[in-house]
């Protein structure tokens, strides 16, 4: 039987913070309601936590309790006709897909990285590169167990009307810890994705791309270079894709490279990432289509093991924006404008719109507009004073940001970003906690 | 040896972390599979996971390994399962060393579950691959095993006789067609060492140990270190004189 145990010198993905927290790592599902029990003790709260891929401090419980949810990651059933698959919430979106494929089905929607535990993908209502087509992971999800502090358990699913199962869909693991869920995977013939990436020169290229795109691809999104100035501002590589419709289905875990130690901090300096992003936009040249395994295409970070300890031991932020359709070309202009004169880009700028497919979670991060995210290193007090000034774009706007990638957003600004604020804390539950609920007074 | 058909195997103890793991890439070859342990619900989870990643059939056995009959047991699960050809014993005890010292019960139990019931069941499984002429009996053992250190002796103890024993099954097995393998794995991040200082370089994950218990069960052995590098430490290690090495603490 597993038990708290106090660590000090936590990290989320992005490595900023560091808090010191008392971890439990249960083996079966049976352990769950002593821990939530024995989690009353400990003062600060309690927060159940996957794989820790979220950038910032919406995975972490400063002074509070942390129940590791990656034991317990038992697949349940999966039925191989209609493509409908239990697991357990610490069930990794890899192991998913390591049964899914063979029998011809993939995830319906899915983020950049497949070591992210089906609890936290919820939690955070992830989107991917079909989110004009599929919408947010949260529409996919049948039915959910979860557990609340007070030790009661709800079977919820999706046509739950008491409101828990939306609050818990992108509820940030604050309405209860999730034990299970049932997940509606989409069957594809092959794992194989037909790619075409088309190099564009500014913006304004961007958005009429985006738009021809989103009509006639399932998958989008964009790199932009977003240390070029003037003319070249908003530079990128547009690419499009869809599944191939004949080819074999195999489980893909190539895993080239890994990155044992922090890299030290003036490897990402101002040149070497200009000197990344102009490579980065002259290897992909002119327009080119090619077949490519799914993951490759939906993983590329996935094949650098550790890739965010290149960003040194101060570690990075990273910044998830999106802004509505309207202003969406002057407010994201207006953005890379910003960061370029800052001079402070990063290895990702990841532009993409949304489509309007709702997103059934109260807090859901995805609506309708153009989404940007990017890295920043974490240089202090200067960084901060740029994301101060990419805030007040972002709400000029009518836009929100990202929690999961969210290590610094002010209270003011999450509030007047998610409208459905108000509706979710009836569904709060009282006993949990994270870093991010407390720093944002939710 | 590879199997023309997937093997079909009995893990005893299936519920530790590194018998789950193994099980798991059991389950990848649609293979087999026996779950023994003494917690049914548990069990009925695990057998779950590996159906849906792929086993082609799991029984569960409900056994208290230090009380059973392990002949009957495995004549039990041989029917049941239509044959077996690895047996992997997984269970064990890591025990509290200082209370051990000071309560003989306490000490009596770390050396029964890990030695005297093992013991037992690695002489039934013995005979029992003996009068079948193939298969192959992989048992989990320790660096521990290997010299005495003041932390950890009395299960470092037992799992030295079960090396030894296991050591002298391969030997019986010579040339008849069965295998014996004891698998050595250092410190493994599982449940059975929650609340250790984890993390550094000596440490493995259940899946690094459970590939090479694995393999274990289709060729090389009888003493396998997990990983491999254990055995060169541990040569190192059981050479260092007592006058250095009672000055050390660990």
């Amino acid at each position: 039987m597993s038990s708290f145990l106090p660590t000090s010198a936590a990290l989320s993905w992005g490595r900023t913070p560091r808090v010191s927290q008392s971890i439990a790592r249960p083996s079966f599902a049976d352990e769950l309601r002593p821990l939530i029990a024995d989690a009353r003790r400990i003062p600060g709260g309690l927060l159940a936590t996957g794989l820790r891929r979220s950038y910032g401090d919406s995975c972490l419980n400063d002074g509070g309790a942390v129940i590791d949810m990656s034991g317990l990651d038992r697949l349940i059933s999966f039925d191989r006709v209609t493509g409908r698959l239990v697991a357990e919430a610490g069930a990794s979106l890899a192991d998913i897909l390591k049964v899914a494929i063979p029998a011809g089905f993939l995830l319906p929607v899915t983020p950049g990285t497949k070591f992210v535990t089906l609890g936290g993908a919820i939690a955070n209502d992830v989107h991917g590169k079909n989110h004009h087509r599929a919408g947010t992971l949260g529409r996919w999800i049948r039915r959910l167990s979860l557990i609340r502090s007070d030790g009661a358990e709800h079977e919820l699913s999706d046509d739950d009307a008491s409101g828990l199962f939306a609050a818990t869909i992108g509820g940030l693991g604050l309405t209860g810890i999730i034990a299970r869920a049932e997940l509606q995977l989409q069957p594809i013939a092959s794992s194989m994705m037909e790619v075409e990436t088309i190099p564009f020169g500014n913006l304004s290229e961007f958005f009429r791309l985006a738009e021809e795109s989103d009509a006639t691809h399932d998958y989008t999104v964009a790199w932009v270079d977003c240390l070029s100035s003037g003319g070249a501002l908003g530079r990128g590589v547009f690419s499009r894709a869809w599944h191939s419709r004949e080819g074999s289905r195999e489980v893909d875990d190539k895993r080239a490279l890994a990155v044992p130690i922090d890299a030290p901090g003036f490897l990402l300096n101002r040149f070497s990432l200009s000197a990344f992003n102009a490579f980065y936009y002259r290897l992909a040249g002119r327009r080119r289509h090619a077949t490519v395994s799914y993951n490759p295409f939906f993983y590329p970070l996935d094949a650098i093991g550790g890739w965010n300890r290149l960003y040194g031991r101060q570690g990075f932020y990273q910044y998830q924006s999106v802004v509505p359709p309207a202003v969406a070309e002057a407010a994201t202009m207006e953005m890379l404008k910003t960061i370029a004169a800052a001079g402070q880009g990063s290895f990702l700028a990841v532009l993409k719109t949304f489509g309007d497919v709702p997103s059934p979670g109260l807090l859901s991060f995805p609506m309708k507009g153009t989404t940007l995210a990017l890295d920043f290193a974490n240089r202090g007090p200067r960084t901060l004073a740029l994301l101060d000034r990419l805030d007040a774009i972002v709400r000029e706007a009518g836009g929100r940001l990202y929690p999961a990638k969210d290590g610094r957003l002010p209270p003011e600004m999450f509030r007047a970003g998610y409208p459905g604020l108000s509706e979710f804390v009836k569904h709060r539950d009282p006993g949990l906690s994270s870093s991010f609920s407390r720093r944002v007074g939710l | 040896m590879t199997h023309s058909s997937p093997p079909r195997v009995l893990i005893l103890g299936a519920a530790s972390g590194i018998a789950q793991a193994t099980a798991r890439l059991y389950a990848a070859e649609r293979a087999t599979i026996g779950l023994a342990g003494r917690n049914p619900a548990r069990l009925t989870s695990i057998a779950d996971d590996l159906k849906t990643r792929g086993a082609a059939r799991v029984a569960t056995f409900d056994i208290d390994f230090v009380s059973a009959d392990a002949a009957a047991s495995l004549a039990e699960a041989d029917a049941e399962l239509g044959g077996v050809d690895h047996i992997i014993l997984a269970y064990g005890l890591l025990g509290d060393q200082r209370q051990a010292e000071s309560d003989a019960d306490a000490a009596r139990a770390i050396l029964d579950v890990n030695f005297r019931s093992a013991a037992a069941w690695c002489l039934a499984a013995a005979n029992f691959l003996e009068q079948k002429g193939k298969g192959s009996l992989v048992v989990l053992g320790s660096v521990a095993g290997d010299r005495g250190r003041r932390s950890n002796y009395v299960y470092g103890a037992a799992k030295a006789g079960l090396a030894v024993l296991v050591q002298g099954i391969s030997h019986r097995f010579a040339g008849k067609g069965p295998r014996a393998v004891i698998v050595k794995p250092g410190p493994t991040d599982t449940a059975m060492t929650a609340g250790m200082a984890k993390g550094g370089p000596l440490w493995a994950s259940p899946e690094t140990v459970a590939a090479i218990v694995r393999k274990a069960a289709d060729r090389g052995g009888p003493i396998v270190y997990a990983p491999a590098r254990w055995r060169l430490i541990m040569t190192i290690i059981r050479t260092i004189p007592s006058a250095i090495f009672d000055k050390m603490n660990f």
